[in-house]
């Protein structure tokens, strides 16, 4: 090394002006750094659709229940586990449809904004479920009974919310919007066939629960295989659902009273034509299915203290063996839970205080 | 003892010059992804996670080669309270460099999610699933992040200043090996 010695010969000194220039060169070059994360995470953008605007939407519809889930609050804890038979091995490499039993924590709820919502005030109920491989991947499956989803992206899904968003002074959605919206979403007629004809059920068990999304299975060769896929009920019975505010959970516990309750998981492979990146669209016609084993539920539990409480059903948490497709509802709903789910771990000492109110007749 | 030196060795420039760069991209990939509800979102969030496990890594590597090697004086004639701000703002770029990985990796685990880095390596949890903490520790990640950015700002602008405005060493020594003639 042939570093100089310490002191080293000063420079000439700067002139005022000359400091000056220097010193806005400074802030301007700290400024631009400043402006440009502005830019980055959403500041100087306020239309742009953001998870935290989303989940806001969510929040102004429906009220804020502290701790509870921002979308389908009302539900119940299950545990059970999934059997596979192995049939879907040759498709994906996922543990999970190796043959062999894989633990299963779910959560069955109803499809509104509201944990004290009457349990027929939609005709949809949702089944979630997380499945933990023992190499310790997870995947995790958020399922509507709807066959289609009303829309096919996060843009309209939002505008969909908000024309059926609570008018402030009269406390009801304005009549006039939903027929706007649905006017300029013709996507939604496959969607609004079906809800013509859907009834709420009596019962959780009865329910088919589709993945309505579109993933990608990838074998041990990398070969890969679109697919949607369903949970389909062993149980059968389409009686009306009771004329009371509160049915499912006294249904589901008098169920697995009588033993435990069983879906197949069926996986629909879609064909050339399909589209995998439109939830509204129905995959119609032939279509091969593989069933991969059955799903089991043996206990359920109140969501409250349920260990279902704390987990994230966010549809992206997969293993090695399932992907994501190129449907932009799934990075949508992945970005929106995360941020439902920063929100509601914050108030979970909340929910200790609140009374059990769905507990009241 | 040995001759004080000028310079920061050759390891140390790269290591910070590295890791400026991927501190800096790290910040905006999480500024960014935690912003956007399309694609963006799983792909940014696909890099944050194993970049951020790199710079973890990196980081205990640099604190050893700092604690190890010699470092170049401040100028013997710079105020004392631009000495104590360049010490502070030193050690807590250090701190927030070792904390933020950690912190993401606890938080992720907080959530009973498996720590994936890639479709199939998955990270042990540092942390039992716990939903207060999950908050907590997210929170912390946010905040602390804006933390860092702005300790970043403040240690660019410092640099600058002394590189421009005061003209002494301290750019240099981190710019290159030798004084420039």
């Amino acid at each position: 090394m042939i570093d100089r010695e310490p002191p080293y010969p000063r420079k000439p000194p700067l002139s005022t002006p000359q400091k000056l220039v220097r010193l806005a060169g400074i802030g301007l070059v700290v400024l631009v750094a400043a402006g440009a994360f502005a830019y980055v995470n959403g500041s100087l953008d306020p239309q742009r659709l953001t998870p935290a605007r989303v989940v806001d939407v969510f929040e102004h519809n429906n009220g804020i229940h502290p701790g509870y889930r921002r979308n389908h609050p009302k539900g119940i804890c299950v545990a059970g586990y999934f059997e596979s038979n192995g049939a879907a091995a040759n498709l994906s490499k996922a543990q999970v449809f190796a043959s062999g039993k894989t633990p299963v924590i779910g959560r069955l709820a109803s499809p509104t904004g509201n944990p004290y919502s009457p349990d027929s005030a939609a005709p949809i109920r949702s089944f979630a479920v997380q499945f933990t491989q023992a190499n310790g991947q997870q995947w995790r499956s958020g399922m509507n009974s709807m066959p289609v989803f009303p829309v096919g992206t996060p843009e309209a899904f939002v505008d969909l919310q908000k024309a059926t968003a609570p008018d402030p002074k009269t406390g009801k959605p304005d009549p006039a919007k939903p027929p706007a919206f649905f006017a300029a979403h013709p996507e939604a007629q496959p969607f609004l066939a079906w809800v013509k004809t859907a009834k709420p059920s009596a019962s959780f068990v009865t329910e088919t629960y589709n993945s309505i999304n579109a993933f990608v299975l990838v074998d041990g060769q990398g070969r890969r295989q679109a697919v949607r896929w369903s949970l389909v009920p062993e149980a059968k019975g389409d009686a009306p659902a009771p004329d009371a505010k509160d049915y499912l959970q006294q249904d589901l516990s008098d169920k697995l009273a009588s033993g435990p309750q069983r879906w197949s998981l069926v996986l629909t492979l879609a064909n050339a034509q399909d589209p995998t990146n439109d939830a509204s669209k129905v995959w119609a016609g032939e279509h091969k299915t593989v069933n991969a084993g059955t799903l089991v539920v043996e206990s359920d539990s109140a969501q409250l203290d349920g260990n279902c409480r704390d987990i994230n059903y966010d549809p992206l948490v997969l293993p090695s063996g399932i992907e994501g497709s190129d449907d932009p509802l799934l990075a949508a709903r992945s970005a929106a839970y995360a941020s439902s789910y920063m929100r509601r771990t914050s108030e979970v000492d909340q929910l200790k205080a609140t009374p059990a109110q769905e507990k009241q007749p | 003892m040995s001759t004080p030196t000028t310079h920061f060795s050759p390891l140390a420039r790269a290591l910070h010059w590295l890791m400026a760069l991927m501190v800096i991209a790290m910040l905006f990939i999480g500024a960014g992804m935690v912003a956007s509800v399309s694609e963006r979102h799983e792909w940014l969030l696909n890099l944050h996670k194993p970049l951020g496990i790199a710079i973890l890594a990196l980081v205990i590597v640099r604190l050893i080669v700092r604690l190890t090697t010699r470092t170049p004086a401040l100028p013997a004639d710079l105020p004392a309270v631009q000495v104590l701000a360049a010490k502070l703002s030193h050690s807590l770029l250090y701190a927030l460099m070792l904390a933020m990985p950690l912190i993401g990796w606890a938080m992720i685990s907080a959530a009973g999610d498996p720590v994936m880095l890639s479709s199939s390596v998955r990270l042990p949890s540092i942390v039992a699933a716990h939903a207060e903490t999950f908050a907590f520790l997210r929170k912390a990640h946010r905040y602390l992040a804006y933390l860092f950015f702005l300790t970043i700002l403040a240690h660019l602008a410092a640099a600058l200043f002394h590189g421009w405005v005061r003209r002494d060493e301290v750019l240099d020594s981190m710019l290159r090996g030798k004084t420039r003639g």
